[in-house]
């Protein structure tokens, strides 16, 4: 207990270590907040999700936040839904069936055009299907007859960017430019065109053929930033997989780092205590395992059997068990087996195996936990490696998937930026807070490097 | 120390002192040689027991024999004649003989060592969907053709990093305690990020935003006709890949470099030294770079062999037409016997490393000289 005060006495002398210490236990804050608010299979679901789940999210746009550094504000998504109670509906009896109209407003404030633009339709009828038209009206009162479209059973959409009639419709009155553009430009645009700001109105007036049609419609607006992270090539939003990152990172980069270090030190101080033929064995052992190339084995088995992140964490701790760390614990070791206690230890006829683990091992403990916490991000960053080399783990959202969907996605290149930043950074972040706090560690157990 | 005791001998024995510590390093070097084997010969041996648990290894040396016999029996002259029926079972019946012949109806064990042998001799099969540039199928031939690129990239960057690292490290002990000695301390911690990390910002810095250097490739497309443009070409794009890997390492070894410098510099032979009155360059020359020269050396293996395993990564983000690269590449068509054979290439380029800085140890290290 006292060690342990002493050394956080120690600590608060080393800036680096606090803001090491400080990092560590943010990140560790956040890993237990993201996986009791979003459980593992929620995260699985939510990342391995398709249209279904992120239909109304924009493709690969921006965080919010980059609006406050923007004098031209970006718009966001408006995704308005008739089921939520966000249109206004009126009924009425029409002949055998009936008329059903759902009128959508929104506020637009941005100066830039939206994404694109959406309705998802539910539908449920008897015999023939519903007829829709879509009206959409500018806050100066124009009026723009979208389309007129029969409905089907289930889930069904409209995509106007994908209808060539409006979109002739659309060069014909505004000029060459894109449907959404079209829809929200200002009267007379000049060089630049502005998007007109103001309450729009959409108006779906559908005719029903038998008065038991349902109905429900979901306008989307899709915007050019989305959230605190942004989202990705398949709608997705990246906050999932930069929030569950966290602990994935934290959990490999532990374990990897614990399994070795503890092990490593164990066999040293088995091939020491025992010398002769054992410390041998150990040695040449570790001559072979160091000069086995890690990453192509890694690949190999991550090709031939199985890319879970379990798996390829088992073989990393197998294959970097025999490191360099044991030639450095060995050192340690051959010095503390002459010291007096031990030989005192063996005097009173302890065993071989209690002086290995009550009198070699714990002399190396200030030695071998700066050395796990520097390890600590270089498997954190193996992780990631073998995600950008796509041999991440086929469920779980990690950090460097997210840097291979960006690369494979050509990010650097379109200038998506946010998408390759983010993770990285949040790797950055989480190495560099372990490697501080170990170096500091280093310098306060081992004070021969003190002064250096 | 060890310096004044070399130099007494060597006055006094003259030749015959140097033709002993010649054999002692030659013998040093043997040794190692023969351990080095060793050691590729357990990781061949390892990297085949994990690639045939799943069979593949016995796939691969099927296809090798079909693809033979299919050559053999397409370009013999005397069975031109024969219809395609009866050459297919003539094929069928070769290829059944011959893998009787190869062993290939054997027990697992003796099959593993008969591959050992074919991987150690290079005899690597042939690929399932990969070709080389020159169109042949032979694993062999498209790893070859990488070699060059991958040396020529980590070749001129791990002597870059040394020199520099060594010169800025020596700098910092002189300058011990000063601002930029204590930027390298607080920095060190950068270098647990590998290079493909700090390539990825590099690139979008220098490529994606400036639009100064190439976002990767060797040459530029098309490749310029001249030598010396050609060459100029290839050394715009190695800016930034070398930049990277210069990044992910530098802070680390010049800080823990320095740190030796410093610890060698407050021996009491140096105080000697500077008692004597010799001069700082020769007091650093010989007195503090000669000793520290062996572990840095050490030091710089862990470094390489470090950089060496990042290589399929670090090429891909580059595009680097590399081995790394085509391991990545086959990992994307799951062609095994790419996958395989770079795997052994690795292997092989780890142990000549070592055993070249080996080389250079034992002419360094004076213990290994004067068999101490």
């Amino acid at each position: 207990m006292q060690t342990v005060k002493d050394a956080l006495r120690e600590i608060r002398r080393y800036p680096s270590a606090i803001v090491g210490l400080l990092i560590v236990i943010l990140l560790v804050v956040l890993s237990v907040y993201v996986v009791i608010a979003i459980p593992y299979q929620e995260a699985i679901t939510l990342w391995r999700g398709g249209d279904d789940i992120w239909r109304s999210l924009p493709r690969t746009v921006p965080p919010a936040w980059i609006n406050h550094f923007r004098s031209q504000k970006l718009p966001e998504t408006i995704a308005l839904d008739s089921r939520k109670g966000a249109a206004e509906r009126h009924e009425a009896p029409l002949g055998d069936g009936k008329s059903i109209t759902l009128l959508y407003s929104f506020d637009y404030q941005a100066d830039d055009f939206p994404r694109e633009i959406n309705i998802f339709f539910e539908t449920s009828f008897k015999e023939r299907a519903p007829f829709a038209s879509i009206t959409w009206y500018t806050p100066d009162g124009r009026e723009i007859s979208i389309a007129d479209i029969a409905l089907s059973v289930g889930s069904s959409s409209y995509r106007f960017n994908q209808d060539d009639k409006l979109l002739r419709r659309i060069r014909r009155q505004v000029g060459d430019v894109p449907v959404e553009v079209g829809l929200l430009v200002a009267p007379d645009p000049g060089e630049n065109p502005q998007p007109l700001k103001g309450t729009y109105q959409v108006k779906i007036q559908v005719t029903a053929f038998d008065p038991e049609t349902q109905l429900d419609a979901e306008l989307v607006v899709y915007g050019k930033v989305h959230g605190i992270a942004g989202t990705d090539h398949l709608r997705r939003d990246l906050k999932i997989a930069l929030l569950w990152g966290a602990p994935v990172a934290l959990a490999f980069g532990l374990l990897a780092a614990a399994g070795t270090t503890i092990t490593t030190m164990i066999i040293a101080a088995i091939g020491v205590w025992f010398s002769g033929l054992v410390d041998n064995l150990v040695q040449r052992i570790t001559e072979v395992v160091m000069m086995l190339p890690l990453l192509p084995i890694l690949i190999m088995v991550g090709t031939f059997y199985s890319r879970s992140i379990w798996i390829i964490l088992g073989v990393t701790i197998l294959l970097s068990v025999f490191g360099s760390g044991i030639k450095t614990y060995r050192a340690v070791f051959l010095q503390v087996r002459e010291s007096p206690y031990v030989e005192a230890a063996q005097a009173y006829g302890a065993g071989d195996w209690r002086i290995i683990f009550r009198y070699l091992v714990p002399r190396i403990v200030p030695m071998l936990i700066p050395n796990l916490v520097t390890l600590i991000p270089s498997y954190v960053f193996l992780e990631a490696s073998l995600a950008v080399l796509g041999l991440g783990d086929p469920q779980l959202p990690t950090w460097g998937k997210v840097i291979q969907d960006a690369v494979a996605n050509g990010a650097p290149y379109k200038a998506l930026y946010y998408w390759v930043l983010e993770p990285a950074v949040l790797l950055m972040i989480t190495g560099l807070g372990f490697a501080m706090l170990g170096f500091s560690l280093d310098r306060i157990f081992n004070p021969r490097l003190r002064e250096m | 120390m060890s310096d004044q005791v070399l130099a007494i001998p060597r006055k006094r024995a003259g030749t015959s002192f140097v033709q002993s510590s010649m054999v002692r390093v030659l013998r040093y070097t043997l040794v190692r040689g023969v351990t080095l084997f060793i050691t590729v010969l357990v990781g061949v041996y390892l990297t085949v027991l994990v690639a045939n648990m799943g069979g593949y290894v016995d796939q691969i040396r099927k296809g090798e024999i079909r693809e033979n016999i299919m050559i053999q029996v397409m370009n013999n002259p005397a069975l031109r004649n024969l219809s395609p029926d009866a050459k297919r079972q003539l094929v069928e019946e070769r290829v059944r003989l011959e893998e009787r012949r190869l062993g290939l109806d054997q027990p697992f064990l003796i099959r593993s060592f008969r591959f050992l042998e074919n991987a150690l001799t290079l005899r690597l099969g042939f690929a399932q969907l990969m070709n080389s540039d020159s169109g042949s199928r032979q694993v062999k031939l498209i790893l070859l053709e990488r070699l060059p690129a991958t040396l020529l990239l980590f070749g001129t960057a791990n002597l870059f990093i040394f020199f520099l690292s060594l010169f800025l490290a020596l700098i910092l002990s002189r300058q011990y305690g000063s601002l930029w000695d204590r930027l390298f301390v607080v920095l060190s911690p950068t270098s647990s990020a590998p290079g493909w990390f700090y390539g990825i910002f590099l690139i979008l810095i220098f490529a994606g935003w400036l639009r100064l250097l190439p976002f990767g490739d060797l040459v530029d497309a098309p490749a310029p006709q001249s030598r010396i443009l050609y060459a100029l070409s290839v050394g715009k794009h190695m800016i930034l890949p070398i930049m990277a890997l210069t990044l992910s390492s530098i802070f680390l070894s010049v800080y823990s470099w320095r740190t030796f410098f410093l610890i060698y510099s407050s021996e009491d032979y140096v105080e000697l030294a500077k008692a004597k009155g010799l001069s700082g360059r020769t007091i650093e020359r010989r007195y503090i770079l000669r000793p520290t020269l062996p572990t840095i050396v050490t030091n710089f293996l862990l470094t390489i062999i470090s950089l060496w395993t990042g290589a399929p990564i670090f090429e891909t983000v580059f595009n680097w037409p590399g081995l790394g690269r085509a391991l990545y590449q086959a990992v994307g068509l799951f062609d095994v016997p790419v996958i395989v054979g770079s795997t052994v290439i690795f292997a092989y380029l780890l142990a000549v490393t070592v055993f070249l800085l080996d080389i250079i140890y034992a002419i360094l290290d004076p213990r290994v000289r004067v068999g101490a």
